[in-house]
């Protein structure tokens, strides 16, 4: 490969340092080279692609791109359609996605994916300094110090985009013999032979889903209810692709899907015997298996940084972070990728953001980038104008259309600021936290929200005297937020910051 | 120790769940979400419609009215039922302080909760009975 006999950046000191080749790293380097912000790739692996270049471990992603929509590829609306190509400002580098799909299926295949990643690096001339081990991190003055295989770097400001896909298992499943996500053996290996699952998420209902075609028995356990994304109508539950074996089990074909905590798992001649209790009432089982696999969740691999004072939360050890994915309690330190899950945002009615996959956080590395440029390099970012009776149709198209708002809901807002001596600038695509949390400045912010049981419909925050008031329209059929209602609701709400300069602009 | 162990053996010591069994503890942790907040962070935003139910494991938060704060919680307690029940926005900020840490359950999520575990309701109107008892004598 041309980065590995290049090998850029030596060890050294650096404006910036991004750790990780995977998409959240590649996406934040390309935004950071478009600002013209210097700064050094590093990661262990010998090519771009991250966990995408050896999972999902059936090979087939859970995120789609659909070749054809309406919006016409290369287009930012078409983006809502296509959840998996890095995003680029040169059209030819944009929609990569569609173009090296076979059309056998909307989910790309894993070495589609792959394949994908590796094309917008090439093509976008990325550079990165692959085959660098990261090893361990100090603080020396204003510096992060980085141990890598090739020696040490410095950096003020550090990025770690390292993924969460160490998988992880609990005490109960460290027994010889248990396979997790990752150590699977070939899926013929498994034909005839009963199977226990541990963990109903995702990865659990993928292993479940591989299976059927050569388990005798599968059974998956554990102690909550399994949830369906088409239920809660966000990416929380089981995604639909992996809903063959709750079918199975709803009309008794086989598969076993159990409530219950395990309490128990021994090994039983060449297979195991595994003990459940019952969540909600008390019920004993007993299973006689012949594998027992782990599905019980990843961890990030943060090596020494917790050391740091990086505080992390939850089974997956992920890192507590401001909304503009800076480390809570370690300043200068970022995330990128899929932990930038870790910041909460408002997270309305409970829905988390998709922070945690690529058509979520590509947004967050574009927007962390020009974070980035502005408070840490002294860059002013140029803002363009709008006259006073664009507001209403620029507002309403951006919830009608842009891609950040439709991946990113109750995440990533438009905002306006409305100052009557300087006019009304576009400040672009922020967190919504940092909105609302922040500022005295009469501004406007529109986002997209769900309730888990409507349509999705635009939010508009409005700050006007350092008053904040939330303003939700009505969910549209259609998705269409554009038509006269739209209109007059949205004008009306803007009256404490635009006043008589919206008169007219409903009609 | 598993994290997951971990909070299982956090809520077992809180008087809101006292009366759960393991399994029924390991299920709620596996229901209810985590989320972790820098100090300073608003988790409720006065005014603000969607909140959720959250059950503070660790770190403190401030109850904040206007701009003001009036009180203080600790581990074990627990804010936003009042938005969630009455689907209202919430009338004052609740503000991250000294790591907060929290179970987070969506609010359309609590009243099934509530009905499927009537001993964790009757205690949560046990809570809501002393805070209006307090508030009364305060106004009295």
């Amino acid at each position: 490969m041309v980065e590995l006999t290049e090998r850029p950046f030596p060890p050294g000191r650096y404006p910036l340092i991004v750790v990780g080749s995977g998409p959240g790293a590649l996406q934040l380097t390309y935004s950071l080279r478009r600002l013209g912000i210097d700064h050094a790739v590093i990661s262990d692996d010998s090519e771009p692609g991250g966990m995408f270049r050896r999972w999902p471990i059936f090979q087939r992603m859970l995120s789609w791109t659909k070749p054809y929509a309406e919006p016409e590829r290369g287009t930012a609306a078409y983006e809502r359609y296509d959840w998996n190509s890095l995003l680029a400002d040169e059209e030819s580098n944009r929609s990569i996605m569609p173009g090296v799909m076979d059309g056998t299926s909307y989910f790309p295949s894993r070495p589609e994916m792959e394949l994908g990643l590796r094309t917008f690096a090439e093509r976008t001339g990325l550079r990165i300094r692959h085959g660098c081990r990261w090893d361990s991190t100090h603080q020396d003055g204003e510096d992060f110090v980085l141990t890598t295989s090739d020696g040490g770097y410095r950096a003020p400001v550090a990025v770690f985009a390292v993924g969460i896909a160490q998988p992880w298992r609990p005490s109960i499943l460290e027994l010889d013999g248990v396979q997790q996500y990752g150590d699977l053996r070939p899926a013929e290996t498994y034909a005839g032979r009963r199977i226990f699952i541990a963990g109903k998420q995702n990865s659990g209902f993928e292993i479940a889903s591989g299976l059927l075609p050569w388990a005798r028995q599968i059974v998956l356990a554990s102690p909550s209810r399994t949830r369906l994304s088409v239920e809660t109508r966000t990416l929380v539950g089981v995604r639909a692709r992996y809903v063959q074996p709750y079918e199975d089990w709803a009309l008794a074909g086989g598969v076993v899907i159990l409530d219950a905590s395990i309490e128990s798992v021994e090994r039983a001649g060449a297979g195991y015997a595994v003990q459940t209790r019952g969540a909600a009432d008390g019920r004993a089982l007993k299973f006689e298996v012949d594998d027992v696999i782990a599905a019980t969740g990843f961890v990030s691999p943060l090596r020494d940084l917790p050391g740091l004072g990086v505080a992390t939360f939850g089974q997956s050890r992920i890192p507590t972070q401001t909304p503009f994915w800076e480390s809570a309690t370690v300043p200068g330190l970022y995330f990128a990728g899929t932990i930038m899950q870790g910041a909460q945002g408002l997270r309305k009615h409970g829905i988390p953001s998709n922070s945690g996959a690529v058509q979520g956080y590509r947004y967050n590395a574009r927007v962390l980038a020009r974070h980035l440029a502005e408070t840490r390099f002294g860059r002013r970012l140029e803002r363009s104008r709008l006259a006073a009776d664009e507001v209403v149709g620029f507002l309403l198209a951006q919830a009608s259309r842009a891609p950040e708002l439709w991946h990113q809901r109750s995440y990533l807002a438009r905002v306006l600021r409305i100052e009557p001596s300087e006019g009304i600038t576009d400040e672009g695509i922020q967190p919504l936290a940092h909105f609302v949390d922040g500022g005295e400045v009469n501004a406007v912010a529109v986002a997209l929200e769900a309730n888990g049981k409507d349509d999705p419909y635009p939010a508009i925050y409005v700050r006007a005297g350092g008053a904040l008031s939330e303003h939700l329209l009505p969910p549209h059929p259609l998705l269409d937020f554009e038509g006269a209602d739209y209109r007059a609701q949205l004008t009306a709400a803007l009256k404490p910051v635009l006043g008589g300069a919206l008169a007219g602009s409903a009609m | 120790m598993d994290v997951r162990d971990d909070v299982v053996n956090i809520l077992a010591g809180f008087s809101l769940f006292a009366d759960l069994s393991t399994p029924e503890l390991e299920s709620l942790v596996e229901t209810f979400g985590e989320e972790s907040f820098p100090d300073g962070e608003r988790v409720l935003r006065q005014g603000l419609t969607g909140s959720n139910f959250y059950v503070i494991l660790e770190g403190t938060a401030s109850i904040r009215v206007d701009g003001i704060d009036r009180s203080a919680l600790r581990p074990g307690d627990y804010f936003g039922e009042i938005s969630c029940l009455l689907g209202v926005a919430p009338v004052s900020d609740i503000v991250a302080q000294d790591g907060l840490r929290c179970l987070v359950l969506p609010g359309a999520e609590l009243e099934p909760f509530l009905v499927g575990h009537p001993r964790v309701m009757f205690r949560l109107l046990q809570g809501e009975a002393r805070k209006v008892r307090a508030t009364t004598r305060w106004l009295s």
